[in-house]
């Protein structure tokens, strides 16, 4: 639940950079997970990744990390691709690899692709085929070397998006001209939970028990406070690595829950950026044997839900006089309240009760500093009368192409009626 | 053992001109890959200098004990990514001292049919999928499976992600790059239907290339297997039930498939295959009526059918070569163990060659 690391007025200046490659790091070096690999003689050169092996127990010598870590750009020029999408649940993600000629440097580069629609609930067996198109690249930090993560979205055969494709859409607001024109940022809080393999059970917590209740655990450091912090942090290196815009990361309230953010990103870009985090994330707790929940209520009872959080402002809201613009998205927002709600995530009426701060699914409200709300305006933002608003409501398991979507044309494209509005702001309390 | 470590990391180039050849052959089975390493005076490159040599063919059952040398002709080589340097992978093939090829010998005939003129014309292009399965060690289960249970039915696990989905990457990534470093067409991989199960993609290898090509992936992946303590099974159907089986669908073009009115030229060939039907289903592999039900996107073993996108049919067509009017197509029929010289020199036999 941290805020985003936006150093106030330098930020309203400065567009982010939207890179499809990220720096590159020079020294590129991030010790393995659990494995402790401590080979004499082992070879410490730049530019070289140790990642989690198997364990081997009828041979002396474990070879196969030496393959996995090999940098093949010596031997030639080809790279590997890993197309990635998203599968018919809205929420697995999915994805293969081929070998490209050369490195590229713009997805426009890459060939489109089709898997098996059969195989992901996407397509019947006699029409099976599903085409990717390749919109975002980011770096392997699995394989190192020139190869690539590649975001795709799926259509028909026909070119239609198929149902699933969410990014479709929301590319296309994206390109409204007013949008376009009004820049906006998201800042998004991605919280997740670890669970223990087979039982599914959270990470540390004790099988057929419970841990001591919250209270110790937001931010905490300690063996009896911190669970799976080794995930957490590798994610943050591999994401930056990638060329993901992440900008900070923290232990969430309830034990064996992580926050990671992503931002400020500008329009489908958001997008983008979380897809490929959580992409990245699942990859790094398959190497660690954990499993990673995006379930926005995983343990019934007095345990904080997971949440989404989207921090959210247009160049009128950053600029003087922005308030006024703030309150009247709020306004927009709150008309739609029930639009937005559904598309927020499944399970969502589990985690946003009123209690764990969160505001009730039902109701609409917003405050200053106020974490029980559906929309929460920071201090600072009240204070310089320009900024930013957090929209509380979105669950772990949101699709981020949609919530941003929305969000940009809520507050951007749609126009209530004058009674309407005039109506709202009596109930939410707000002169516009 | 930081010892054998070292030993093993040895770059010889810097002491000797000596560089070592793995001589890789097929065994009596038709699937056992085996082989042995010698010593070289120097680096070669071209498998016509390599020298001929001979194993005990009585211990891989192609041999008698009294008369038990066979000798071995290399015919491919590759860099090999175990030893790196200047160290190489031969793959090799079987003949009697006499000079005739053994009975398990299918590269022979393959290379004859390849080198007709008709055929050679032809330029054939092969794709093949190879999909296979991980076992646990001891117990010969799958990989992630709890042993004396099932994981939760078929669904997540295509291309899937996460430690509950995906059992065994690390294999199948450092698999795919030892065989770009040993100069092998891998083309791609990905997770497969069944959980702990794989595919990679070898291609487009050009005539007798694929089969080479194929069968040293093969052996690289045992060896990789070999290192993690994992079984690699090229079963056609590991897990009866209702669990997907694993094939090696042969992507096939000729150059008149592949140039304007294509699309002409691959219906006849699926006609003429569709009249072969027996006799291709006899050599695509043993076991292979375990995995040709009808059901998990297979086509029944008896019936030959053929589809645009359909992955339930004997033969797939995809939809851009439909759309383009040229192209390639799909033989979904072999099996997981199959022999890829059998395979690819059939389908170019049939197509090109026979005459109904």
């Amino acid at each position: 639940m941290a805020q985003i690391l936006a150093p106030s007025t330098q930020w309203q200046m400065r567009v982010p950079k939207s890179s499809t490659f990220g720096s590159p790091i020079a020294t590129k070096m991030w010790s393995s997970l659990l494995l402790k690999q401590n080979m004499k003689g082992a070879a410490k050169s730049a530019g070289k990744f140790r990642v989690l092996a198997l364990h081997s127990e009828n041979s002396t010598v474990n070879r196969t990390e030496k393959l996995l870590n090999m940098d093949i750009t010596p031997y030639t020029d080809k790279i590997i691709a890993e197309y990635i999408w998203i599968g018919g649940t809205g929420i697995d993600m999915r994805s293969k690899s081929r070998t490209i000629s050369k490195p590229v440097e713009h997805p426009s580069e890459l060939p489109k692709w089709n898997y098996d629609g059969s195989s992901t609930g996407q397509a019947p067996g006699e029409d099976s085929e599903v085409i990717l198109y390749p919109q975002a690249i980011f770096k392997d930090p699995f394989r190192g070397g020139n190869n690539i993560l590649v975001i795709c979205d799926a259509y028909t055969p026909a070119g239609e998006p198929i149902p699933t494709n969410k990014r479709h859409k929301a590319a296309e607001i994206f390109s409204n001209k007013k949008v376009v024109d009004e820049v906006p940022w998201f800042g998004i809080e991605q919280e997740y939970t670890l669970l223990q393999q087979n039982v599914k059970w959270p990470l540390g917590w004790p099988v057929g028990g419970y841990p001591g209740p919250q209270g110790p655990y937001y931010c905490g450091a300690g063996a009896d406070k911190s669970f799976g912090r080794d995930i957490s942090d590798a994610h943050y290196k591999a994401c930056l690595y990638a060329g993901i815009n992440i900008s900070g990361t923290n232990g969430e309230v309830m034990p064996g829950q992580w926050e990671y953010q992503v931002g400020p990103s500008v329009g489908i870009e958001a997008g983008d950026h979380i897809w490929c985090s959580r992409y990245i994330l699942e990859r790094i707790t398959e190497q660690a044997g954990v499993v990673l929940s995006l379930d926005p209520k995983p343990i019934e009872g007095d345990w904080n839900g997971a949440g989404c959080h989207t921090n959210y402002s247009t160049k009128s809201m950053r600029e003087e006089g922005g308030f006024e613009v703030i309150k009247k998205a709020i306004l927009n927002l709150s008309l739609r309240h029930k639009e937005h709600i559904s598309a927020y995530g499944e399970g969502n009426e589990r985690r946003l009760t009123g209690k764990h701060e969160t505001a009730s699914i039902n109701t609409f409200s917003w405050g200053v500093a106020n974490r029980g709300c559906s929309i929460r305006v920071g201090r600072d933002t009240e204070k310089n009368g320009k900024g930013y608003l957090e929209d509380r409501r979105p669950a772990s398991n949101m699709d981020p192409y949609v919530v941003t979507g929305l969000l940009a044309e809520t507050t951007i494209l749609y126009e209530p009626t004058l009674e309407a509005e005039a109506l709202a702001a009596q109930k939410v309390a707000l002169k516009v | 053992m930081s010892l054998i470590n070292d030993f093993i990391k040895f770059n010889l180039n810097e002491t000797t001109r000596k560089s070592i050849a793995e001589y890789l052959w097929i065994g009596g089975s038709g699937m056992d890959l085996r082989s042995k390493a010698r010593t070289l005076p120097e680096p070669v490159t071209d498998p016509a200098k390599l020298p001929l040599w001979n194993f005990d063919g009585s211990s891989t059952d192609q041999a008698p004990g009294d008369d038990s040398e066979v000798i071995l002709l290399p015919q491919a080589i590759f860099r090999d990514p175990f030893r790196g340097g200047s160290n190489i992978l031969v793959m090799c093939d079987t003949y009697t001292p006499a000079g005739d090829p053994i009975p398990t010998n299918k590269r022979f005939s393959a290379d004859k049919i390849f080198n007709h003129p008709d055929v050679a014309a032809e330029e054939p292009w092969f794709g093949i999928e190879q999909e296979y399965t991980l076992l646990q060690k001891d117990t010969k289960w799958p990989l992630g499976w709890p042993v004396g249970g099932f994981p939760g039915p078929q669904g997540p696990y295509y291309c899937g992600v996460g430690a509950d989905k995906s059992f065994g990457r690390d294999i199948v990534d450092a698999h795919y790059k030892a065989c770009l470093y040993a100069g092998i067409n891998i083309s791609g991989i990905n997770g497969e239907v069944m959980p702990a199960q794989w595919e990679f993609q070898v291609g487009p290898a050009t005539g007798i290339s694929a089969g080479d090509q194929l069968w040293v992936a093969r052996y690289i992946l045992e060896r990789i297997t070999e290192i993690a303590g994992v079984v690699l099974s090229f079963d056609p159907k590991p897990i009866p039930g209702d669990w997907n089986g694993a094939g090696a669908h042969t992507n096939y073009s000729t150059k008149s498939m592949r140039n304007d009115g294509g699309i002409d030229v691959i219906r006849k060939a699926i006609e003429k295959l569709g009249l072969r039907h027996e006799q291709h289903i006899a050599a695509y592999g043993e076991g292979n009526d375990r995995r040709l039900t009808g059901r998990h996107e297979t086509a029944d073993i008896n019936s030959f059918s053929w589809g645009v996108a359909n992955r339930g049919a004997s033969i797939r067509v995809g939809r851009d070569t439909e759309k383009a009017g040229k192209g390639y197509f799909e033989d979904r029929r072999p099996a997981s163990n199959m022999d890829p010289y059998v395979v690819t020199s059939m389908i170019a036999e049939t197509t090109i060659l026979w005459k109904p």
